[in-house]
């Protein structure tokens, strides 16, 4: 979208640590405007932490994180919120409020920025909303707690993606689903960031996602992105936990996968 | 880069033309769809040539206006017709709030759900107390099965670690009594009797229920959210497989404790909030603590120090069960956990307190005044 600005995320130089133990360190990231970029790495390497450090939920200890080219590290409180406002985040668990139904979860973000839409719209876009991420019409007046765990991963999407933002954060999407709802939520992620021009930062430990979703991917370990790229150019990358990774057994079976349905990458 | 969301009405040959401009994006909208509403006429046309960024709200808006009059949607770019027919594909009703029942079906429903639950507590409760007793039995015939090592444990968390926070109460609640009775007795010119009122209320009532209340809270609460919280984590259900009953491993131990320490705790309760009235009377009632010890022996039978330590354990075993049996009761999220502890000490504040009025009566008739 923006020529001047090719790419959403630019983080450079970001150190943290909790006490003594060092979770990144001096940690480069670009994330292209459009793009799905997935990120891998063992337990324990930060990936989440790193997106809660972009999406400004922890301070770095170093380091400068710009998003669409303004500089969130230091931002005034109301540059933080405009740049807020276009972005979603979706959590693991998908972090509904518990008090609400699905339908006015995804209405929290609208009547918090744009109050005055009126309570006609505001229901027409929550209903739409609902539907897009993938959820039967009768999920809209139903309680987190009568959800099923695919079903509140899909409400958080709804209301990541309430704002109609230009990015969108993605915590280990899959996480927890069965394979068929799994499938379902990587083509539906596909499929919403090809149609919205939306730019996707994705944690994942699912292969078969990373396979079928993501345009490239960033590897995390030694507390650094150690290689990113194409899944073809990591392939042949020689760090070890690469190779243990992509050419494991369950990386190989993956990769069969895709070779398997090709069609899958048209 | 132009402005918000606009339009202008063009009335042609062919009928009325809507054309549409700036960016129809949910930022820039404005007070753009409540002037939509008031078109003056039904448009034959909407010409979206003059977007320059839509977004799906403002597909929806657009898609909504064309359908409800009917008009040709002009002029849209391939990313505006892409995202038509994404919001097109996910028109359905969808409710946003669950129906609600008129007001007066609603309260003879909750009214009806809270007897309900209290006979199911009811039930519950007892049918708790009967597996605790079956539990008990097989300790007493296994006493080796008994978790020592738990059971001091819980001594500490329930007993040792509450005698400060427990004094402070006592100590503080003596000189209330003191102070309180002082006045009224000295409109008879009896303050000499505020003696007794120390001594018989604080060993007979308040140095048990008081303590009764402060354990309620502060163990009754600890133990319905460790439980609650091992039931979520299906730590109770791993321990069933294995074949440990957490009854004899988790609830024994607890009502093991409370039984145990609350006379304890209810004497040292007692103990202070004599200290606490003693030093009021000396101080502002001018009784030398010698004198004052001398009236307590006279004025308090021994029965009075019986009717409280007889008491505590009973309420121990109320509030580590009710405690226990809440927490055994969780099931489904997190919320549930704080919900139940709150039940959890709520109820054992009840039934200690309607325990003592039984207890009052019962001592009152036994002669024991």
């Amino acid at each position: 979208m923006d020529l001047e600005n090719p790419n959403a995320i630019r983080v450079r130089g970001i150190t943290n640590s909790f006490g003594d133990q060092l979770v990144h360190d001096n940690l480069d990231l670009d994330v292209h405007n459009g793009e799905i970029l997935g990120v891998v790495g063992g337990s324990g390497t930060g990936k989440s932490v790193l997106m809660r450090t972009i999406i400004g939920l922890q301070q770095p200890q170093a380091g400068s994180i710009e998003i669409f080219g303004e500089l969130m590290t230091g931002a005034d409180p109301e540059t933080e919120l405009d740049l807020r406002r276009r972005w979603g985040v979706m959590f693991q668990g998908g972090a509904l409020f518990s008090t609400l139904t699905v339908a006015e979860n995804v209405q929290v973000p609208l009547r918090e920025f744009y109050p005055d839409l009126g309570p006609k719209l505001m229901d027409e876009i929550a209903a739409y909303k609902v539907l897009m991420a993938g959820l039967p019409a009768n999920a809209g007046p139903k309680y987190p707690a009568e959800l099923s765990g695919g079903m509140k991963k899909r409400a958080g999407l709804a209301r990541a993606l309430a704002l109609d933002p230009q990015l969108l954060f993605l915590d280990e999407p899959t996480a927890g689903l069965d394979p068929i709802s799994a499938a379902a939520f990587d083509s539906l992620v596909r499929s919403l960031s090809r149609t919205l021009g939306l730019t996707v930062f994705l944690i994942t430990h699912d292969l078969d996602t990373l396979y079928a979703t993501c345009d490239r991917v960033a590897v995390l370990a030694d507390h650094k992105v150690i290689a990113i790229g194409t899944l073809p150019e990591l392939l042949v990358s020689d760090h070890p936990w690469i190779q243990q990774y992509f050419n494991g057994p369950r990386g190989r079976a993956a990769m069969a996968a895709v070779d398997r349905h090709p069609a899958k990458e048209a | 880069m132009t402005g918000m969301a606009d339009f202008v009405e063009d009335s042609g040959a062919h009928g009325l033309t809507v054309r549409l401009s700036g960016r129809l994006t949910l930022a820039d909208l404005g007070d753009f769809p409540r002037r939509l509403e008031g078109l003056s006429a039904s448009p034959a046309e909407i010409d979206l040539s003059g977007v320059d960024r839509i977004d799906t709200v403002g597909a929806w808006i657009v898609q909504q206006l064309a359908e409800r009059t009917g008009a040709r949607l002009t002029g849209a770019s391939a990313d505006a017709k892409r995202l038509m027919d994404l919001v097109r594909a996910a028109e359905t009703e969808v409710r946003v709030r669950p129906d609600r029942p008129s007001p007066a079906i609603r309260v003879i429903g909750e009214i009806g759900e809270a007897t309900l639950l209290s006979f199911k507590t009811l039930v519950g409760l007892i049918s708790f107390f009967g597996e605790i007793l079956i539990a008990s039995w097989s300790l007493i015939r296994n006493p080796r099965r008994l978790r020592m090592n738990a059971v001091v444990h819980r001594f500490e968390l329930v007993g040792v670690k509450a005698l400060g926070i427990i004094g402070l109460m006592s100590f503080l609640i003596g000189i209330v009594i003191a102070q309180q009775g002082a006045v009224q007795l000295e409109q008879f010119g009896a303050e000499v009797l505020t003696v007794n009122l120390i001594g018989r209320i604080t060993t007979r009532e308040l140095g048990v229920l008081m303590t009764a209340i402060m354990v309620a809270g502060r163990s009754g609460s600890a133990f319905a959210a460790q439980i609650g919280t091992m039931k979520l984590t299906e730590e109770i259900d791993a321990m069933r497989t294995i074949g440990v009953s957490p009854i004899e491993a988790l609830v024994i131990p607890r009502m093991l404790a409370a039984i145990v320490l609350m006379p304890l705790l209810g004497f040292y309760a007692a103990l202070v909030a004599i200290f606490g009235g003693g030093l009021f009377c000396w101080v502002s009632l001018e009784i030398p603590p010698i004198t004052f010890v001398q009236r307590l022996q006279e004025v308090i039978p021994l029965t009075d120090l019986w009717v409280g330590l007889l008491k505590a354990p009973v309420f121990g075993a109320i509030i580590a069960m009710t405690g226990c049996f809440q927490g055994m009761q969780v099931s489904g999220n997190a919320e549930e956990v704080g919900l139940r502890t709150t039940s959890a000490v709520v109820q054992a504040i009840f039934l200690v307190i309607v325990l003592d009025a039984f207890f009052a009566v019962f001592f009152t008739q036994i002669g024991w005044i």
